[in-house]
């Protein structure tokens, strides 16, 4: 009897592991539900003429791009090429291409496609949003003038092998991993439907969309990563409102939902909700930029007083419910030129008074700032600081505009401040250059900053072939700008995905958390979906 | 029949073609820009060469003479123009989402009807009775409902507590995922319906015939079939009317709600990213819809009231 029971224990414990293992090992088969919460729609199924971050949700799984993002490593990788060589100039890269990238309709990738796509995204009478990452190669901006048919600077060895030049010493994959670059079948786009019949070299292939609902896609059999993907569908549902989510959600009708603050709080104290929470910080920076041209803002002790009135930690903490990590500088933490030993303005309204006054404003000011009505970097925020910097003097007049108008705003220089959220990364020196002096305020400078000292850095840094030499000289300008603070470090976003016990995979992206790797996605038997 | 039945279709001209202008000269004077809206999402950045191309290919730096010239030209041969967003034709955009709003709509408008006609119609057979009251509490409760949280309290109760029906979305288009928005969308135009016809249903009781009619001997229910309900519906119908043309457009929030891909959730997306011909598509759409339907009432109270004659 006891030898039994003994043997019941072993049998038991065996299928216990077996279990846990085969909980681990992924699945193949079931459907992967995702939500697409940004807007109501998808802009459009061709990646090359659509930059929004809802649309790349989808083209994760259709597209692929030469390069991809290691969430894992948080590095570029090499995605349609095997191996890359550089010359010693940093200029020309020589790609590997894979010989076993297949479109969906079962044609075997070549280099013609490479040069195809990124000849079509030059062309000058489309305005493609991706040929901000195209002209970094020779020849590109020629043919986006009209001037070439071709880009010299893309040259074809053979049917697998590409070579590439370079205008300028830069990291390419840092522009060729962007969606809307993503490499797409000839034949296919001048067919003349393809935005409702997209092709591409995904796991997944196109099987269906109802406009402003949703699209639904199949495994690709013959994708080059072998098993994978694992799932036989993906639905990627269009689900903009935050409280229709939390329903379907907690309804199990849905695998994934980004959660705003209100919906974190709820689902860090529920005991099961709380057990399928991934979160990230983003390379977001939500910052007040503050126009020079407003007297006030000419004074870097006038900006920096603002950083000191503010107690940033309290408003994260009590309005943003800890859904965000306050900023340091420009640079998010995850950038390799991230200076892990600064320490963020502290709260000091006594220091700001006292710089104010030194700027000849012992009285305080007023100012406009222009805002839009976002919950996370909008209104909200505004309506808090404003008691902060009513207590040292400043009078702030909120003027609400739709987001739309911000950037119009913000480019046509018509603001004294703006208060938004920028885009921070992958690549610290494109992101840095935002600051350049020669940056044009229509290309992100919106502060029009001009520092000798930090334009030299960057100018060294681009010329940089050694990377932690590079990181380093980024590191130095980025601490610059915390020294001049042309804006008020508000904080780096935390993006936060809720996901179901059942689905398996995800990746922490930083680069924007709803976009999923699908082929490493799975979902195990207890899925309610078929 | 015909000949009132032409001049009301050509009278519909003149009235879209005012809200064509209107919407043009709207768009045009309305800050931001579709170029400047690609960025609304906070996560996006576009360079400005490539800002200006897009402008050049929109034709956005054109006079807006110009370009309302070349928009009423291709209008009038039936060609609502390029989506900005999508780069396609405007109306294969819009195809694809007007049969899921012309089922909202119809539904949410069966569900009004069907409802609030009969409430209306008992209490004011019963005015100043508990029927009476309770009806319109429930009627004026509708009517200051928001759509929004009521949409989300249905959600709640029918799909996560009681789990009888999906709480969002389109499905394969069936009947199940089409109640709760249609519900929603239904309660503002049945509390409507309830009181207008309580209103219409009292005022034809009090009236001089109705008396006569009850003097000369005839049953109520005789009364009630013959005499009041063909005179109350004059008014009632007028009310459905209205309420059903102007649903197509009121159906924003529903359909965002529930992710329903209707024409409304379609028009406030483009408005938001300046996709100014998908918005002048949609909008020509709705006004359009909204124009027949009550051209359609019209022609139907030479139905109903033998009385009434267009000349």
């Amino acid at each position: 009897m006891r030898k039994l029971a003994w043997l019941a224990a072993i049998a038991f414990a065996i299928s216990g592991v077996t279990a846990v293992q085969a909980q681990d090992t992924p699945r193949r088969g079931g459907t992967i539900r995702m939500t697409a919460p940004y807007a109501a729609s998808f802009g459009s199924l061709d990646p090359h003429t659509t930059p929004r971050a809802q649309d790349d949700i989808i083209n994760k799984a259709l597209q692929r791009t030469l390069y991809n993002w290691d969430t894992a490593n948080n590095k570029l990788v090499l995605e349609l090429a095997k191996s890359v060589s550089v010359s010693e100039d940093g200029l020309t890269y020589t790609y590997k291409l894979r010989d076993d990238a297949y479109f969906h309709n079962g044609r075997k990738m070549t280099a013609d496609d490479l040069i195809w796509s990124y000849t079509r995204i030059m062309d000058g009478t489309k305005g493609f949003p991706a040929a901000r990452y195209v002209r970094i190669l020779k020849g590109a901006v020629d043919v986006e003038k009209g001037q070439a048919k071709e880009i010299s600077g893309l040259k074809k060895i053979d049917d697998f092998t590409l070579q590439m030049t370079l205008t300028d010493r830069v990291e390419p994959g840092y522009y060729f991993f962007a969606g809307s670059t993503a490499i797409l079948p000839k034949e296919e786009v001048e067919k003349g439907n393809f935005a409702a019949n997209p092709v591409g070299l995904g796991p997944f292939k196109f099987k269906e969309h109802i406009p402003g609902s949703r699209v639904v896609a199949e495994r690709w059999d013959k994708f080059y990563k072998p098993g994978m993907p694992y799932a036989d569908k993906l639905e990627v549902l269009i689900m903009a409102e935050a409280a229709a989510r939390d329903v379907a959600f907690r309804n199990k009708e849905i695998d994934t939902s980004i959660l705003g603050p209100a919906q974190y709080v709820a689902y860090r104290a529920d005991p099961q909700l709380s057990k399928g929470i991934l979160e990230v910080p983003e390379m977001f920076t939500r910052a007040m930029q503050f126009n020079p041209t407003y007297k006030p803002f000419a004074d870097k002790r006038v900006r920096q007083a603002i950083n000191y009135a503010i107690d940033t930690d309290l408003i994260i903490k009590r309005l943003v419910k800890d859904k965000a990590y306050r900023a340091v500088s420009w640079l998010p933490p995850s950038s390799a030129a991230f200076d892990k030993t600064m320490k963020p303005y502290a709260f000091d309204p006594a220091k700001a008074k006292k710089l104010l006054a030194d700027a000849g404003y012992p009285n305080g000011f007023e100012f406009e700032l222009s805002t839009s009505q976002n919950e996370s970097w909008g209104l909200p925020i505004v309506e808090a600081i404003i008691p902060y910097l009513d207590k040292v003097g400043i009078k702030v007049k909120p003027k609400m505009v739709e987001v739309t108008v911000l950037t119009d705003v913000a480019m046509k220089g018509e603001h004294q401040a703006f208060i938004g959220s920028n885009l921070t990364g992958p690549d610290s020196l494109a992101t840095l250059r935002c600051y350049y002096s020669k940056t044009p305020r229509t290309a992100c400078n919106y502060t029009t900053f001009n520092n000798p000292e930090f334009d030299k850095l960057l100018d060294e840094a681009g010329a940089e072939g050694d990377m932690a030499k590079r990181n380093d000289l980024l590191r130095q300008a980025n601490n610059l700008l915390y020294e001049e603070a042309p804006v008020w470090f508000f904080n780096y976003n935390k993006a936060v995905l809720a996901y179901q016990p059942w689905i398996h995979g995800l990746q922490a992206n930083p680069t924007e958390i709803t976009h999923q790797y699908p082929e490493y996605v799975w979902v195990d038997a207890t899925s309610p979906a078929k | 029949m015909l000949p009132i039945l032409a001049r009301r279709i050509a009278n519909i001209i003149p009235t879209l073609a005012a809200v064509v202008a209107l919407v043009f000269v709207l768009f045009s004077v309305l800050p931001g820009s579709f170029v400047s809206a690609m960025n609304e999402d906070g996560r996006t950045t576009i360079d400005p060469a490539v800002m200006e191309r897009m402008r050049k290919e929109m034709g956005l730096d054109d006079p807006v003479t110009t370009r309302f010239a070349k928009y009423v030209g291709h209008i009038v041969v039936g060609d609502l123009g390029t989506s900005f967003r999508t780069r396609e034709p405007v109306t294969k955009l819009i195809s694809p989402r007007v049969w899921p709003s012309l089922k909202l709509v119809f539904a949410a408008m069966c569900f009004a009807v069907a409802i609030g006609v009969p409430l209306g119609f008992i209490a004011a057979l019963r005015p100043g009775s508990t029927i009476d009251t309770a009806a319109m509490v429930g009627a004026i409760s509708g009517l200051s409902l928001s759509q929004f949280w009521l949409g989300l309290m249905l959600m709640y109760l029918f799909a996560l507590q009681l789990k009888w029906l999906p709480s969002f979305g389109y499905g394969d288009g069936g009947i199940y995922h089409l109640i709760l928005p249609a519900i929603a969308l239904g309660v503002g135009p049945m509390a409507l319906l309830a009181r207008t016809t309580r209103a219409a249903v009292l005022d034809v009781l009090n009236a001089d015939f109705v008396r006569t009619a009850r003097s000369k001997g005839m049953t109520e229910t005789r009364v009630v079939e013959w005499h009041v309900l063909r005179n109350a519906l004059v008014l009632v119908i007028t009310t459905i009317g209205l309420q059903f043309g102007s649903l197509m457009g009121a159906a924003v929030v529903v359909e965002k709600l529930f992710a329903w891909p209707g024409v409304g959730s379609l028009l406030v997306d483009s408005v938001f990213q300046r996709d100014i011909p998908t918005v002048q598509g949609c909008i020509l759409l709705i006004v359009t819809f909204f124009l027949l339907i009550n051209m359609l009432i019209d022609l139907a109270y030479v139905a109903i009231d033998p009385r009434i004659r267009y000349g």
